[in-house]
């Protein structure tokens, strides 16, 4: 009959679209990674370098710190690239992690509107920074996403002893992009990674307001999987990666990235 | 204007050919086509079945997939995630942050659509046809190629409204295919990302580009309908 040989062509060629991509795992690992680290760009720049010299394949996931060491806790990525230490050095403690390896920093930000209410502008202190956009209840435009960029910030109301809430304290769950976006629109101070910020075209009003603060310190860890805890890790080739970022070429090719002459990470593998 | 820039970004995009962007376009045009095909392979039998069969329940069958057409992708998402994650049941199958997975997940976010709309079809042609082909003496079950058949062309839309939604969706392919570059971005993923990075106007270049996408694929179903029709008549 006719419409069981359509029927069955349909399903042989459903069957056959699904599972074009039959490539062996090989030679192929996942990083789970921060929006960070993707937005800028670096990864365009780092990635094929390493691929045409090791062949190995990498695909990334750009998520916040947190949703990426979840990522990595369920087995799901072979590499964690991240920048929380806290964070990081849990991981490794709780048996998800190997090793946590230093590969390189940058810097936290403050920006906010020119106009610059809580008057903050060529401020190097963080925590009085944040105590004045506090006082003045001024609109702050937080990741609330358990980012990174969103711990740093929680570490910095924690120093100044504030607790922020309130209208003016907004959580926006969203990534250091959309969340700069919404600044942008507010207008509203945040905290940024310089990477992102660099790379960022839709600044509109906002500016850099604060920088150089020790506290700001933005340092990016690397971490393979525990294969012993998921047995699916590809070990081998997500250390050869690993090994890579910090070798002599891995750290040139890092400092060698640059968005309008700014170098936007600071290679400092031990 | 950002407008302006837009309309100029899209254009710029397409006369160029850029490789990476005819990769998005296709995996864009495989994911969204296979689910489709998918969804109408399992939404079209099962709704004109739902339709002509009587059973216990059979009312809370059709409220429970009504109320999935509007399963929120980002929920389909998350719900194959779980399934598909290493740890989670379907783990060993290794299809977590792959096209497959995302084909998975618009299906089953769009197969419910398939299966209401389909009903709600052949509800109308049944009553039309119901005493003719009873006297041929054929059961209600077996009518069921007859009736998808012959509502072929009003089967279109259902099958067009399905695809839309999978050609529009974000949520459900961004957390099961993870939006990594050169395998599993896609048009709305890759809308998303440069919003994010702040590139409003590439970001809305994207956008015309997939509504242009969009309207093609609409056309061209619409034109072999209007077509076959004509051979029908």
């Amino acid at each position: 009959m006719n419409t069981v040989k359509t029927l069955f062509s349909a399903t042989a060629l459903a069957a056959a679209l699904m599972a074009l991509p039959a490539t062996a795992q090989d030679d192929v690992i996942t990083v789970a990674s921060t929006t960070s680290t993707e937005n800028s760009g670096l990864f365009d720049h780092l990635l094929p370098l390493f691929e045409e010299e090791t062949g190995i394949e990498v695909r990334v996931i750009a998520q916040g710190t947190g949703q990426a060491l979840e990522t990595g806790r369920r087995g799901d990525a072979d590499v964690v690239f991240v920048h929380a230490k806290p964070a990081e050095e849990k991981f490794v403690a709780d048996g998800y992690g190997v090793a946590r390896v230093e590969v390189m920093y940058n810097d936290f930000i403050i920006v906010g509107p020119a106009k610059d209410p809580a008057d903050i502008a060529g401020g190097a202190d963080a925590v009085d920074a944040f105590t004045s956009i506090a006082e003045t209840e001024s609109a702050f435009a937080s990741r609330g996403d358990e980012s990174g960029t969103n711990k740093k910030e929680r570490a910095i109301w924690e120093e100044a002893g504030i607790e922020p809430s309130g209208s003016w304290y907004r959580e926006l769950g969203q990534g250091m992009g959309p969340t700069l976006n919404t600044a942008a629109q507010m207008p509203a101070y945040s905290l940024a990674d310089r990477g992102t910020w660099i790379s960022f075209e839709n600044r509109g009003d906002l500016e850099i307001l604060v920088e150089g603060d020790n506290r700001l310190f933005n340092q990016y860890g690397v971490i393979l999987v525990d294969p012993e805890r998921h047995e699916n890790v590809n070990a081998e080739d997500g250390q050869a990666f690993i090994d890579w970022l910090v070798s002599d070429v891995g750290q040139q090719a890092i400092a060698d990235y640059k968005l309008g002459g700014e170098q936007l990470f600071m290679p400092n593998a031990k | 204007m950002d407008g302006d820039n837009a309309f100029l970004t899209a254009f710029h995009l397409i006369l160029s050919g850029d490789p990476a962007l005819a990769q998005i376009v296709a995996l864009s045009l495989r994911v969204t086509l296979t689910a489709v095909l998918v969804s109408c392979l399992i939404g079209l039998p099962l709704g004109a079945a739902l339709s002509l069969a009587r059973f216990p329940g059979r009312g809370a069958v059709i409220v429970v997939f009504n109320a999935l057409m509007g399963l929120p992708p980002v929920v389909a998402g998350l719900i194959v995630y779980l399934a598909l994650s290493n740890t989670g049941p379907l783990g060993f199958l290794k299809l977590l942050f792959t096209p497959t997975a995302m084909i998975i997940a618009q299906s089953l976010l769009i197969t419910p659509i398939i299966i209401s709309l389909t009903r709600s079809v052949i509800d109308e042609l049944w009553s039309e046809y119901e005493e003719q082909l009873r006297s041929l003496g054929s059961s209600a079950l077996r009518a069921i190629p007859t009736l998808l058949w012959d509502g072929r062309f009003s089967l279109v839309t259902v099958i067009l409204a399905g695809l839309g939604r999978a050609m529009a969706e974000v949520g459900a392919v961004l957390i099961v295919g993870g939006n990594i570059a050169g395998y599993t971005r896609t048009m709305t993923t890759a809308i998303a990302l440069e919003t994010a990075k702040g590139d409003l106007a590439l970001a809305l270049g994207l956008g015309i580009i997939l509504l242009l996408l969009t309207l093609v694929l609409n056309a061209g179903a619409f034109l072999s309908s209007r077509i076959a029709q004509r051979q029908a008549a």
